[in-house]
């Protein structure tokens, strides 16, 4: 594979760029594999990238519905932290920021990984005794939290309001100045790339249409170009996820909802950071190119659209006002749904399932951006050695019933609420 | 915006009503013993299917009732909506 360098840039100017080689191949789907990871997305690619390098699977297709990374890797608002208060989802997220910040190294693809810092306001004393505890919680993992008075947050993003009129003043805000931004994109292509330079079969335009099971074992997958044998199947395709569980007769604790995100025109350097508004569901950053990225409440009723509608729009962009009166004057670019898998405690399951050689990585909820990489890493641990790693330990399909919850904001099972 | 025809109501935006959930779920009859694994299913498990969805939905600035609504979860296309004791079929 040529590696990307400055100097490849240089030596392929001269040729006006058209002799690059291409980044990942389109082969035909061979009549079996030792693993079949469907789904294409950042968490699908991941996983077929680690289980070739750290386990030595390369007999590994990745079968794709669309296009890799035409999903949720490519419609998410690009943020990556760790700053959770339970213990599974801290090491598990920790473990996962330690991956991003070799990445553009390890991928030789620049992710353009940005550890800016995200600060979550709070708006009460409620609210910062309740972001102490969180803080302390993450410091005790290891993690970076530093807790913000309202001067201290006043340094840092001056142009939010801070007037005495408000309805919401800003009492503080807990901060992780680890956590940042990546390039979406990028993530889903250096990965494409890598796996496919091992031997990964990536086979976009090709769905899934059933799951061929002798005696309670996966045997393969039919699709829409073929039958093709599997020794062991990963699900990967949050979003999706009911739909293919259907056609494997199970019922899943998930919801399927769409999130809207949505961007501004571009305007100059203004906030560095990840801010989200601590008295209702809105979250904003500038993205490189210096549009305003933001996104909040999903829109509350199940759907498979990858489209919302306006008045969450609205309503998520009433409580950006409210934080940052000078949104009004910006003009609105574009808006996009996604659609998230809703897991009824809110944090992901990656596991095994009651059919051999079927793994499952589901339930992402907002939040499956920041977790591509260890994601990826601990499924293709669950897939090569058939056991869940430590980091996915509890991150089983089994605890709704057991009743070990991994509920990080104790939202009950109204996912929509969430 | 979706357009919801309340029965109480008539034709109203989406912004008067509260989602509720799928509505083919069923509660564990009242003082019977019931089964774990019927708990769980009640509580966690939802098919979340796409297409045709029969939901409940909450006239919460309007009538305050909740009513039934069958959604197609792909298109949001409203096909039928039903006071909260009857069926859709």
């Amino acid at each position: 594979m040529q590696k990307y360098s400055v100097f490849s840039l240089i030596k392929n100017a001269f040729s006006n760029h058209q002799n690059w080689e291409v980044a990942w191949k389109d082969p035909t789907p061979k009549s079996e594999y030792d693993v079949v990871i469907i789904g294409g997305g950042g968490h699908g690619l991941a996983t077929a990238y680690y289980l070739a390098k750290e386990h030595n699977i390369r007999n590994v297709a990745i079968i794709e519905k669309g296009w890799i990374g035409g999903g949720n890797v490519g419609r998410n608002t690009t943020i990556i932290r760790s700053n959770f208060m339970y213990d599974a989802n801290a090491r598990f997220n920790e473990f996962g920021m330690d991956l991003w910040r070799n990445l553009s190294q390890e991928l030789n693809f620049n992710v353009m990984f940005s550890p800016r810092g995200i600060i979550n306001l709070a708006h009460s004393d409620a609210q910062m005794n309740a972001y102490a505890r969180r803080g302390n919680s993450m410091r005790l993992n290891g993690i970076d939290a530093k807790l913000l008075d309202r001067e201290e947050v006043k340094k840092l993003i001056p142009m939010a309001d801070f007037s005495d009129e408000v309805r919401f003043p800003i009492f503080g805000g807990l901060m992780q100045p680890s956590a940042g931004t990546a390039r979406h994109d990028a993530v889903a292509w250096g990965y494409a790339r890598q796996a496919d330079d091992m031997g990964v079969d990536i086979i976009q335009h090709c769905e899934v249409t059933g799951f061929d099971i002798v005696n309670g074992k996966i045997k393969g997958i039919r699709t829409s170009r073929g039958d093709i044998k599997a020794k062991k199947v990963g699900l990967c395709v949050a979003g999706s996820t009911n739909i293919l569980a259907e056609k494997l007769n199970m019922t899943l604790p998930i919801e399927t909802h769409v999130l809207q995100a949505c961007v501004s025109e571009p305007v100059k350097p203004l906030l560095d950071g990840v801010v989200t508004f601590g008295a209702g569901h809105f979250y904003i950053s500038q993205s490189d190119k210096g549009e305003m990225v933001m996104g909040g409440d999903l829109d509350g009723y199940n759907s498979y659209a990858q489209r919302g509608n306006l008045p969450t729009i609205q309503h998520v962009l009433t409580g950006g006002l409210a934080l940052f009166p000078f949104l009004s004057r910006l003009k609105m670019l574009r808006t996009w749904g996604g659609i998230m898998d809703m897991s009824m405690d809110g944090s992901p399951i990656i596991d095994k399932t009651h059919i051999e050689g079927l793994y499952l990585n589901c339930g992402w909820c907002y939040g499956g951006f920041k977790s591509t990489p260890v994601s990826g890493w601990t499924f293709a641990h669950t897939i090569a050695q058939d056991q869940v790693h430590e980091l996915n330990s509890e991150l089983r399909l089994n605890r709704f019933s057991t009743g070990h919850l991994l509920d990080e904001k104790g939202l009950g099972t109204k996912t929509w609420i969430g | 915006m979706l357009y919801i025809k309340c029965p109480y109501c008539g034709l109203r935006a989406q912004k008067e009503f509260s989602y509720g959930g799928d509505a083919t779920i069923k509660r564990p009859n009242i003082n019977e013993e019931v089964s774990s694994e019927d708990w769980d299913n009640f509580v966690y498990m939802r098919k979340s299917p796409r297409g045709k969805h029969i939901e409940l939905w909450q006239h919460i600035a309007g009538c305050r009732q909740w009513i039934k609504v069958q959604r197609d979860t792909a298109t949001h296309e409203i096909f039928q909506t039903a006071k909260v004791t009857e069926e859709i079929r």
